[in-house]
């Protein structure tokens, strides 16, 4: 029997759109519990595919009667092997291509808003793995922040909108997936920007990013402003575009702040943290649009698909925003941690250039949620 | 150790390792081990899962090389 797969694309409309969704994951226990499929009109059974082996009787009950299941693995096969044995008992069944890997490597651009000087500008929401890049969009020339490893995406949208790559700008050394950056800027010639308090040990050539040194893109001047604003990691930047967005990095999300500790200095940087979220962000307008590097959960990604709130709302709202109390503040960004993202260590040795690992290898290491927060 | 049965899996991508495995683990008997040799890295987690809930005891694994290794008692 030929089982039908669905897209990742589609499985994100339906996560976006609130779509009600069953899931049969086959993945281990460990793996589910771990990571998985997140949305409001998600509901989820996770049984281990080698416990269906032996037939999926069992679990017939537990699946809707009439209502489609799609079936979700790690790779592939496995969902593959459970969706042909539910379509033989019966049921309305299609598998996810390319699986949970797929899944993590899946990118959704939606557009932010017109610039005031002309261009656009746009978000690439990565919801299987909560991280956000963004690309400003000129007069015939673009700038990718925080781009993915996955960079076709970023040219053939740019292919799209008939612009060309010229600056990628990366607000911090990332800990929990790997920067498409350096490899868009060789490919395209152009720059690619750094801190340069995160980029000691890179072992290639980049622009400096400083405060007071503004980045433009095409001829119309959209103006890319940095802020240093440490506490992530030491070289973190924020950065105003068209005085109306501030793209905040890994320093603050919609509704939790970035974690000092992922460089193995949480101690050192705690304060420089605070600093930045209770100081420097405190003196910028309260009417900018705060477009963060990443989200923790479904709850933060608003009903367009997008993530983004202003600044005032955020200071309002925001738990991280609010903790008067320093030593509060100190525990909860050092004291109980959630685990690193997976094979943070090696990330970060590849963003620095220390290690190539091959594709499959970079695929592996960004298995899993980013990890980069504290709520 | 005494290793009753190996079973070569490298190469092989989810689910065929552990399906190999089981195969074989129904070929042995109570208190006797199997090896398994795999290539596929999400075979560290499954293998481990699926012993335990097998009721098998996963006494021992390493990895050289890109090979992963599996002594697996049946329970």
């Amino acid at each position: 029997m030929t089982i039908k797969a669905i897209t990742v694309a589609e499985m994100a409309r339906k996560v976006v759109e609130k779509e009600e969704t069953f899931i049969l994951d086959v993945r281990n226990e460990k793996a589910f519990q771990d990571w998985k499929i997140e949305g409001d009109s998600m509901t989820a059974l996770n049984v281990p595919y080698f416990d269906l082996l032996d037939g999926v009787e069992k679990i017939l009950g537990d699946l809707p009667t009439n209502d489609e299941v799609i079936v979700v693995c790690a790779k592939e096969p496995s969902s593959i092997l459970v969706a042909e044995m539910l379509a033989e008992a019966g049921k309305k069944v299609r598998y996810l291509a390319g699986g949970m890997r797929a899944w993590s490597e899946h990118l959704e651009p939606v557009k932010l808003g017109d610039l005031k000087a002309g261009g656009e500008l746009y978000q690439f929401v990565r919801l299987g793995k909560g991280c956000l890049s963004y690309m400003v969009v000129s007069n015939g020339e673009a700038a990718v922040i925080d781009a993915t490893r996955m960079t076709d995406v970023f040219f053939d949208f740019a292919k799209t909108k008939n612009v060309k790559i010229t600056t990628t700008i990366d607000s911090h050394l990332h800990a929990d997936h790997i920067s498409g950056g350096r490899k868009i800027a060789e490919a395209s010639n152009g720059t690619y920007w750094l801190p340069p308090k995160d980029a000691e040990e890179v072992v290639f050539s980049y622009e400096p990013l400083e405060e007071g040194k503004d980045i433009v893109i095409g001829h119309t001047k959209i103006v890319i402003e940095p802020i240093y604003s440490p506490g992530h990691t030491i070289g973190s930047t924020s950065f105003i575009i068209d005085d109306q967005y501030l793209l905040t990095g890994d320093i603050l999300f919609i509704d939790s702040i970035g974690r000092p500790d992922l460089a193995g200095l949480a101690e050192d940087w705690v304060g420089d943290l605070r600093d930045t979220l209770y100081d420097r962000y405190k003196k910028l307008a309260k009417d900018l649009i705060v477009l963060p590097a990443h989200f923790m959960i479904m709850e933060e990604v608003n009903d367009d698909g997008s993530v983004q709130e202003t600044l005032g709302k955020l200071f309002e709202e925001n738990h991280g925003l609010k903790i008067e109390d320093e030593s509060e503040f100190r525990e909860l960004v050092t004291g109980d941690l959630p685990p690193q993202p997976n094979a943070y260590q090696e990330i970060r040795q590849t963003n620095m250039g220390m290690i190539t690992p091959d594709e499959e290898t970079q695929r592996e290491m960004e298995i899993g949620p980013n990890r980069c927060a504290v709520r | 150790m005494n290793i009753t049965k190996i079973v070569d899996a490298k190469g092989l991508a989810c689910p065929m390792p552990v399906v190999q495995a089981r195969k074989a683990m129904n070929e042995i008997e109570t208190g006797e081990v199997l090896e398994i040799h795999t290539t596929d890295r999400g075979t560290v987690s499954d293998m481990a899962a699926w012993s335990k809930s097998g009721g098998h005891d996963l006494v021992e694994q390493k990895e050289e090389d890109g090979v992963f290794t599996f002594w697996i008692k049946k329970g």
